[in-house]
C-alpha cells in the first residue's frame, strides 16, 4: 500500500471509530429504553431494539410527582434564563457602550462571579433559605439558577453588543429614531445569536442543576427532574429498562434544542477564541 | 458541565478590543440623566449578585465560625468558635488526603482531556467534509447529554452483572471482568468517573480546537511545510503558539470544572467506597450537608476556594492583567 492511500484511510478509520465511541452511550441510554425487560437483563447484550416497547416509558411518566416535576423544572429554567437575560441585556449595554467611574471593577465583579463554587456554597444557601421559610420552594431556586447564568450572560452579550457598529444607531438616531427606538429596531435584531447562545448554555445549566435542588428541595413534589432523576434511578435500582427511560425524557430537550442551535452557539463561541 | 460552557462562552465571545471602546459621550443627554444611565442600567445585575451569591458568600464565612450542627440548627443557638473549625479540618488527616486526591484528581483528567482533546480536534481538520460532519455530530451529541443523565447511563454501562462492558471485557478474554463489581474499590470508581467525565468534556476541547485552527493563516502552514517541519514541528512552531490564549484558557477551564465535579462523582457513588472517592466539593457536601456539621462544612468549602483559586492563580492573573489592558 502506498503512504498516500494509508495517509487517507487512517485519519477516516480513526474518526469512524470515535463516533461510535462517543456516540454508544446515547445509543445506548435510547435502546435500553425501548427494550423489554427480557432483552435487558440478558447475558448477551441485545444490541438493536428488535421488539421494541413503551413500557419503560410509562413506567417513567407514571412515577409519583412526574408532572410535577416537569413542571417545575420547565417554570424554574425558563423563568431564570428569561429574567438574566433581560438583567445581563441592560447591564451589558452600559459596559459596552458607556464609559463610567467603576467600570473596569464592575467587570472584574462579574467575572468573578462567573468561578463561583455554587457546589461548596449550599451550606449557606440552605441557612439562607431556611431562614427566609423558604425550603421547598421555587422561589429561591429560581432567583438562584438566574445568578448561576447571570455573568455569563452578561459578559457574552456585551461582546455582542460592541460588535454592533456604533455608527447604526447613531444613524438611526439621525433619522428620528429615539434611542430607545434605536436599540429596539436596529440592536435587537443583530443581537439574536448573541441571544440564542446565552440562553441556550443558560438553558442547559438551570435544567441540570443538582447540588442545589437536592439540599433546598427536599418534599417529593417540589424538585426538579434532576433531583427527580437522581431518586428514580436509586428507587428502580436495577430496573435499567425504566431509568433509561428516564434518563431518555430528562436528556432529549437538551439534545434537541442543541442539535437545533450548535451552529451558531459553537460560532458564538469561536468567535473570540484565538484572540490574542 | 454547564459551568464549563459558561465560561467557555464568556471566555470566547467577541470581545472588544484595544480602541473598540467607546470614546465617552459626553455631550449627549442631559448631564445629571445621561451619567446616572449606565449605573441604573446595571443596578439590577449588580443588586442580583449581591444578594444572591455576596450574601451566601459572606455567610458561609461567618457559619465557618460557629459550632452548628443539627441541635444549635434547631433551637437557632449561635455558638461561635473563633478559628476552632478551621483548627480541626486542617489538623485532621483526612482534609489533607482528600486535598491531595483532588488535584491528583483534576491533574489526571485535564491532562486526558487536552490531550486527547486536542488530537481529536487536530484530527477533525484532517478530515473530509462527510467524515468530520460525522464525527462533529456525534461529538455535539455527547457535549449536550445533561450530567445526571449520562451519570446514570454510565451506571448502567459499568453494570456488574449485564453492563456492557463487563460483557466486552469478558469476550476479549478477560474473563474475570464478568461480573467485576466497579464501584466496590476506590480505582475502579474513579476510573468510571474519569471515563464520564473525560468522555463528556472532550466535545468541548476537540470542536473548538478544530474551530481556532481554521483561524490560523495558512500561509503560516505553508512556510513551515516549505523549512521541512514534520506534523509534530508543525505543531509546536505553528499551531501551538499561535493558539497559546486558546490552550490557556481551555485548560483553566477544564481545572475548574473538574474540580468542582459534583453530580458525576456524587450519583455514581456517593464518595464511596467508604468516602475513598471524595473530592473537596464532595467532602464539604458531606461533612455540611450529609453528617450536619453545618459550622465544620462552611470551613472545609472556605478552604475548598482557597485551594481553588491557588490552582487558578496563575491564569486569573493573566487574565486580569489583560483585562487592565484592554480597558
Amino acid at each position: 500500500m502506498n503512504r498516500s492511500l494509508l495517509g487517507r484511510i487512517w485519519p477516516n478509520a480513526a474518526a469512524i471509530v470515535l463516533a461510535l465511541g462517543f456516540v454508544f452511550p446515547v445509543y445506548w441510554m435510547f435502546t435500553t429504553a425501548f427494550k423489554p425487560n427480557s432483552d435487558i437483563i440478558t447475558e448477551d447484550p441485545v444490541w438493536f431494539p428488535l421488539h421494541g416497547t413503551f413500557e419503560h416509558f410509562s413506567t417513567a411518566v407514571n412515577a409519583p410527582n412526574f408532572w410535577t416535576l416537569v413542571g417545575n423544572s420547565v417554570t424554574v429554567t425558563v423563568l431564570a434564563v428569561g429574567l438574566s437575560l433581560l438583567i445581563a441585556l441592560c447591564g451589558s449595554f452600559a459596559i459596552a457602550r458607556m464609559r463610567f467611574k467603576g467600570r473596569k471593577g464592575i467587570i472584574l465583579t462579574f467575572m468573578v462571579a462567573q468561578m463561583a463554587p455554587w457546589e461548596v456554597l449550599v451550606i449557606s444557601v440552605y441557612m439562607i433559605v431556611r431562614d427566609a421559610d423558604m425550603l421547598n420552594s421555587l422561589v429561591p431556586l429560581t432567583f438562584f439558577y438566574m445568578l448561576m447564568v447571570l455573568p455569563f450572560t452578561l459578559l457574552t452579550l456585551r461582546g455582542y453588543v460592541a460588535a454592533v457598529p456604533k455608527e447604526l444607531e447613531e444613524s438611526a438616531m439621525v433619522d428620528g429614531c429615539t434611542r430607545r427606538q434605536a436599540f429596539v429596531k436596529i440592536i435587537f435584531p443583530l443581537l439574536a445569536p448573541g441571544l440564542m447562545a446565552t440562553s441556550l448554555f443558560g438553558f442547559i445549566t438551570a435544567w441540570n442543576e443538582f447540588p442545589l435542588v437536592l439540599v433546598l428541595n427536599k418534599e417529593p413534589d417540589k424538585g426538579t427532574l434532576p433531583l427527580w432523576l437522581s431518586q428514580f434511578q436509586s428507587q428502580f435500582g436495577d430496573d435499567w429498562g425504566a431509568t433509561m427511560a428516564a434518563a431518555s425524557i430528562f436528556a432529549v430537550p437538551i439534545l434537541v434544542l442543541f442539535l437545533f442551535l450548535q451552529r451558531k452557539a459553537v460560532s458564538g463561541l469561536t468567535a473570540g477564541a484565538v484572540k490574542g | 458541565m454547564s459551568v464549563q460552557i459558561e465560561d467557555a462562552v464568556r471566555d470566547s465571545a467577541p470581545r472588544i478590543g484595544k480602541g473598540g471602546a467607546p470614546p465617552p459621550r459626553r455631550g449627549r443627554g442631559t448631564g445629571r440623566a445621561a451619567r446616572s444611565a449606565p449605573y441604573l442600567l446595571l443596578i439590577p445585575a449588580l443588586a442580583a449578585t449581591a444578594v444572591f451569591l455576596g450574601w451566601p458568600m459572606v455567610r458561609n464565612l461567618v457559619i465557618s465560625f460557629q459550632n452548628l450542627n443539627m441541635k444549635q440548627l434547631i433551637q437557632h443557638l449561635t455558638e461561635w468558635r473563633g478559628f476552632d473549625n478551621y483548627a480541626e479540618v486542617l489538623g485532621g488527616e483526612q482534609f489533607w488526603r482528600v486535598t491531595l486526591r483532588t488535584i491528583v484528581f483534576t491533574a489526571v483528567n485535564v491532562t486526558l482531556i487536552m490531550v486527547l482533546g486536542v488530537l481529536i480536534g487536530l484530527l477533525l481538520a484532517r478530515l473530509g467534509k462527510k467524515m468530520r460532519l460525522t464525527l462533529s455530530v456525534a461529538l455535539v451529541l455527547t457535549w449536550a447529554m445533561p450530567a445526571i443523565a449520562a451519570t446514570t447511563v454510565f451506571q448502567w454501562l459499568f453494570d456488574a452483572r449485564y453492563g456492557v462492558v463487563n460483557w466486552v471485557l469478558d469476550a476479549l478474554g478477560w474473563h474475570s471482568m464478568a461480573r467485576f463489581d466497579w464501584v466496590g474499590s476506590q480505582l475502579s470508581t474513579f476510573f468510571v468517573i474519569t471515563v464520564l467525565i473525560v468522555w463528556q468534556s472532550l466535545p468541548f476541547v476537540a470542536l473548538n480546537l478544530y474551530a481556532a485552527t481554521t483561524t490560523i493563516p495558512k500561509e503560516l502552514y505553508e512556510a513551515a511545510r516549505m523549512d521541512g517541519a514534520g506534523t509534530w514541528k508543525v505543531f509546536t512552531s505553528v499551531t501551538f503558539p499561535f493558539l497559546k490564549p486558546f490552550f490557556l484558557a481551555t485548560t483553566f477551564l477544564e481545572v475548574i470544572w473538574v474540580f468542582k465535579a459534583f453530580p458525576q462523582i456524587f450519583a455514581i457513588n456517593e464518595g464511596g467506597p467508604d468516602r475513598l472517592t471524595e473530592t473537596l466539593p464532595i467532602y464539604a457536601f458531606t461533612e455540611g450537608v450529609g453528617n450536619l456539621h453545618f459550622g465544620m462544612g462552611a470551613a472545609i468549602s472556605l478552604l475548598t476556594i482557597v485551594v481553588l483559586l491557588a490552582m487558578t492563580a496563575y491564569y486569573l492573573r493573566l487574565t486580569l492583567k489583560q483585562e487592565e489592558d484592554e480597558l
